[in-house]
């Protein structure tokens, strides 16, 4: 296969299958999750769980307990990497062209000036956490494999990315499909790894709030 | 049948529910959760991580309710949880977790790690390993009534000399009485002054009460060692009571798990709603405070703060209550650092305190109160509840604190105007 | 046409001067970025080298290959690649046909064996024998493999030749193939584009006569003076690309002010050819330079790319259709599995003791 072929390959056939797995999975995993189920509590309710629990669901990006310095780092390093990953990938010009071809709209793109340095701000970030990680003794015991191995697919594609866009080692072409590569590798994980926190993150929250709620306590 | 490792295990696929597998699935390993929780702050040992104590049942999860965690084990890639396994994390599960559920309300993906500790122990429970401390109270709950072993004679003792004081009569399995009153063996064996105060109080609000010579102890030992089956059999003697008296409402008294145990988890364990509404005594004093049925008199200008207990405040959503009643005579009330629903658990609670083996590690954690109280420069401390009241009186001591702790009922009764004597 | 004649002498007897065939080396030597002092060298080695023969094999193919090689406009210095061989066989510029015209070709192959240039455009049909594309009664195939036995290179012009092309595109019906899918055992030069810069075939042609050898090839056998680099790497709209300015329509104001033509679907960045330097027809332009993005029509299978329309950062598939289907499975796996997980459940329920105090 040459190059050509397999950039055809990974902008086709490749998305395809990447697309499904991730779909797939993601469907699967938040039925799964949800077709659990859970007893209905018998206790008389003092609050509702719809409300709070959905109040949850946003409320809780923001911190409200007190944070040591530790939490500042987890939480500061953990923003920006999160914030700078959905910015590099929601307002890339190139990345809102894909989007538009999937979903039939597009919006604004930021310049690209902003986005490599949001892009590199996002690294750094990233690469504080896993140091992090790694040192600070509570991740370090918390930590699996899992946790290095999501870091990496994660990380390839903003690199690549930036490797791409400032066209640093490689040609376009081979850039392009190394690109599109840790891309489909990470849609394919998402579903199967901690990854898929991306949208349990949200459940979990509505969970949580609706569990205070039902007790009428806003957490 | 004896407990097990395969009991246990099976009790924990029983536990896992739909918020439980979300839970387990949405955890990024932040450790977040540690700076929240006081076993790991006061000690700086990450093995007291709240998410690390929920690791066995993880494994759980995954091998039984997950794609890859089945496939794995079909293929003896993951390895089962073992007895032993079980047996080192019980001091994490019991000794160092007082459910007070701070980590819940600080992880960003938003788990409720307290509820799922408080699964988890039923597992460990069914596999055998729960400390000694709380299964010999647990004992003494089922076979005695209560887990000090205090009897309905020894309650009658505390009812003739609160008549004597008070000149008031304890009523005891009045029929058709609007509140049915429960107390913790903590209350009755350390603060019997709490039914003097309840007497009066009740006497001066006008309020239509009794208690149960077969349904008086509010502690439930089966919530604290985690066994729905044994917290069931507790709830139940208090529900039949209740029925029997045909009383509108059950007064769950100044003891956190108590409250937790009837007013939210009651219901669950028996398996159908109550005839009857539970209020937390707090809850009902703010609640006749508001219909001036409940009035102080003078004012207190002691400097003082209100701890609050975790499962009446974070868990049990009785926050504003217990501030509005100290407003009432207590100008110099001033709020710890964190105070309210963020505030830090006593450090015995959730069956802590019935373990022994724990009080070591109890006693170091206490620090977190330590410094919370010394920022504040109080000489009292109002609460309510029983246990907590217990370990602060402890943990000051062991401090060499000087401050004076005492329970919120007991302190309104203190500042109660007397309509008695009119 | 005599065989032993030198590129000197022919250029004599067409009155060429010594002035416009060292301007043709210079700009050859650029082409193959060779130092400008190499102008001279090819020059001496152009002069003395003997006219190769070479045999020319149109198979599938719209002839706009030969038409880019002959059709300029001006007399330019692409006509000279005319001086620099000897065309024995071309069915469509030569003037002889029927027994004539094969006889030439049978002719050269018999008295250059070993020795000639086979060029070949368009691509050879496989399928059903090969009957799709037969010049006097023989395939393709026959033809190609015949004429290649006694080659010593085979240039294939054009992308057809090259990669198969646009006969090859899906579904192929006639079962297309570039040159290189047949022969193996052959030296085979790629001057891939729909159609290739006449000025490439004359480089790739002066480079044979001086050095006695194919240039250097890139992995699709291309040379890689003129394949080295993409067209974005070399178009004077890059740095529109790099300010993130892109044109939205070919009629909007993006478009007016000669803005990035990615987001229409330019396929630049990823089309390995020299029209960015080199351009057409005698250098006026390049297709970007007049307002359209780049078709990639140098690469392999260009024609499936997805639309020329389509940005290169897009998926060139439907992925809607197969998404909808996914979560259909999806869903399908999810409530047969949890059904499965709560009955596991009810059961380890159903078997559940009650756990005693005696138990403790």
């Amino acid at each position: 296969m040459n190059q050509q072929e397999l950039l055809d390959f990974v902008r086709g056939t490749g998305l395809q299958i990447a697309a499904a797995v991730f779909v797939l999975g993601m469907v699967y995993r938040m039925l799964h999750l949800m077709l659990l189920g859970r007893k209905k509590n018998l206790a008389a309710p003092r609050g509702t769980e719809w409300g709070p629990g959905l109040r949850t669901m946003w409320h809780r990006s923001i911190p409200s307990v007190g944070l040591t310095s530790r939490g500042y780092f987890i939480v500061i390093s953990g923003y920006i990497f999160h914030l700078g990953f959905l910015i590099t990938l929601l307002f890339l010009s190139q990345h809102i062209d894909l989007f538009r071809s999937v979903f039939g709209f597009g919006w604004p793109a930021l310049s690209p000036g902003l986005i490599t340095i949001t892009a590199i701000l996002t690294i750094a970030a990233m690469i504080a956490l896993l140091v992090h990680r790694y040192t600070d003794p509570v991740k370090r015991l918390i930590s699996d494999y899992q946790d290095y191995l999501t870091w990496t697919l994660t990380f390839l594609p903003l690199l690549t990315g930036i490797m791409l866009k400032q066209g640093i080692a490689l040609g376009y072409q081979q850039m392009l499909i190394v690109h599109i590569i840790t891309l489909e590798l990470l849609m394919i994980a998402t579903p199967f790894t901690k990854l898929v926190h991306m949208f349990t993150t949200f459940s979990a929250r509505w969970y949580n709030g609706a569990i205070s709620g039902f007790k009428g306590i806003k957490v | 049948m004896a407990t097990s490792l395969n009991r246990g295990v099976q009790s924990m696929i029983e536990q896992i529910d739909a918020p439980m597998a979300t839970f387990f699935s949405a955890c990024v390993h932040c450790g977040l959760c540690a700076d929240a929780c006081l076993f790991y702050t006061e000690t700086q040992d990450p093995k007291y991580t709240p998410i690390h104590k929920l690791a066995p049942m993880r494994r759980v999860w995954q091998q039984e309710f997950t794609f890859w965690g089945k496939l794995m084990s079909k293929l003896g890639l993951s390895k089962p949880v073992t007895d032993a396994e079980l047996a080192e994390w019980e001091p994490l599960v019991y000794d160092s977790c007082t459910l007070c559920g701070r980590c819940s309300l600080v992880c960003p993906v938003g788990n409720d790690i307290a509820y799922m500790v408080r699964k988890m122990r039923e597992g460990m429970v069914a596999s055998g390993h729960a400390p000694d401390g709380l299964k010999g109270a647990t004992r003494r709950a089922i076979e005695l009534g209560s887990p000090m072993g205090i009897t309905i004679k020894t309650l009658q003792a505390h009812f003739k000399h609160a008549e004597q004081e008070t000149g008031l009569v304890v009523p005891l399995d009045r029929e058709g009485a609007d509140y049915l009153l429960v107390l913790s063996s903590a209350e009755i064996a350390n603060f019997s002054e709490i039914i003097p105060a309840v007497t009066r109080i009740f006497h001066q609000a006008d309020v239509s009460w009794t208690m149960a010579s077969d349904g008086f102890e509010a502690t439930n030992s089966g919530i604290q060692i985690g066994s729905s089956d044994l917290a069931a059999e507790l709830v139940n003697r208090i529900v039949k009571a209740a029925e029997r008296l045909k009383v509108k409402y059950v007064i769950s008294p100044e003891c956190g798990h108590a409250y937790t145990a009837l007013r939210w988890e009651g219901p669950n364990l028996i398996g159908r709603p109550y005839p009857f509404e539970v209020v937390h005594i707090i809850e009902l004093l703010d609640q006749l405070r508001g219909e001036g049925r409940l009035r102080t008199t003078g004012m207190d200008d002691t400097r003082m703060t209100f701890h609050d207990p975790c499962q009446m405040v974070r868990r049990g959503g009785v926050i504003n209550q217990p501030r509005n009643l100290l407003n009432m005579f207590a100008p110099n009330f001033v709020e710890m650092p964190d105070a309210g629903v963020q505030n830090w658990c006593c450090g015995g609670g959730g069956g802590v305190s019935a373990n022994p083996r724990a009080d070591e590690l109890r006693l170091k954690v206490f620090s977190k109160k330590k410094s919370q109280l010394e920022a504040i420069d109080v000489t009292t401390v109002v609460t309510s509840c029983s246990n907590c009241r217990t370990m602060l009186e402890e943990g000051l001591e062991h401090n060499h604190m000087d401050l004076n702790v005492i329970g919120l009922t007991e302190l309104i009764a203190q500042h109660l105007a007397s309509p008695e004597k009119q | 046409m005599n065989e032993h004649e030198t590129l000197g002498e022919r250029l004599e007897q067409q009155g060429i001067s010594r002035r416009a065939f060292l301007k043709f080396c210079t700009a050859m030597a650029s082409m193959m970025a060779l130092p400008p002092s190499a102008a001279t060298a090819i020059a001496e080695a152009l002069i003395k080298a003997k006219r190769p023969s070479v045999i020319w094999l149109s198979f599938q193919e719209c002839t706009g290959c030969t038409e880019s090689l002959t059709r300029s406009h001006s007399p330019t210095l692409e006509s000279l690649i005319f001086d620099m061989i000897s065309l024995d066989y071309h069915h469509t510029l030569q003037a002889a046909s029927g027994h004539g015209a094969e006889k030439s070709r049978e002719d050269a192959m018999q008295n250059f064996f070993g020795k000639y240039l086979l060029v070949v455009d368009g691509s050879i049909p496989l399928n059903d024998g090969g009957v799709y594309s037969t010049i006097a009664g023989r395939t393709n195939l026959d033809l190609l493999e015949e004429a290649a036995k006694g080659a010593a290179a085979i240039i294939a012009v054009g992308t057809c030749a090259a990669f198969g092309g646009i006969p090859n595109a899906k579904p192929n019906p006639t079962g297309a193939v570039a040159v290189s899918d047949i022969i193996k055992d052959k030296p085979i030069i790629n001057i891939s584009g729909c159609p290739p810069i006449p000025a490439v075939i004359t480089g790739v042609l002066a480079h044979y006569l001086t050095f006695g050898e194919l240039p250097e090839l890139d992995e699709l056998g291309r040379p890689k003076s003129f394949y080295g680099e993409t067209i974005h790497d070399r178009c004077y709209r890059r740095p529109f690309y790099d300010q993130g300015k892109f044109a939205k329509s070919f009629d909007d104001e993006g478009a007016r002010n000669g803005w990035c033509l990615f987001e229409l679907g330019c396929k630049g960045p990823t089309t390995h050819n020299a029209c960015a330097t080199t351009k057409w027809n005698g250098g006026t332009s390049f297709p970007i330079e007049s307002g359209h993005g780049c078709l990639g029509c140098s690469e392999p299978h260009f024609w499936d790319a997805g639309s020329f329309y389509t940005p290169l950062s897009a998926p060139t598939a439907n992925l809607e259709t197969i998404a909808a289907g996914a979560a259909v499975v999806g869903a399908g796996i999810a409530v047969a599995l949890s059904a499965a997980d709560r009955a596991k459940k009810r059961r380890t329920q159903q078997a559940h003791e009650k756990l005693t105090v005696k138990e403790l």
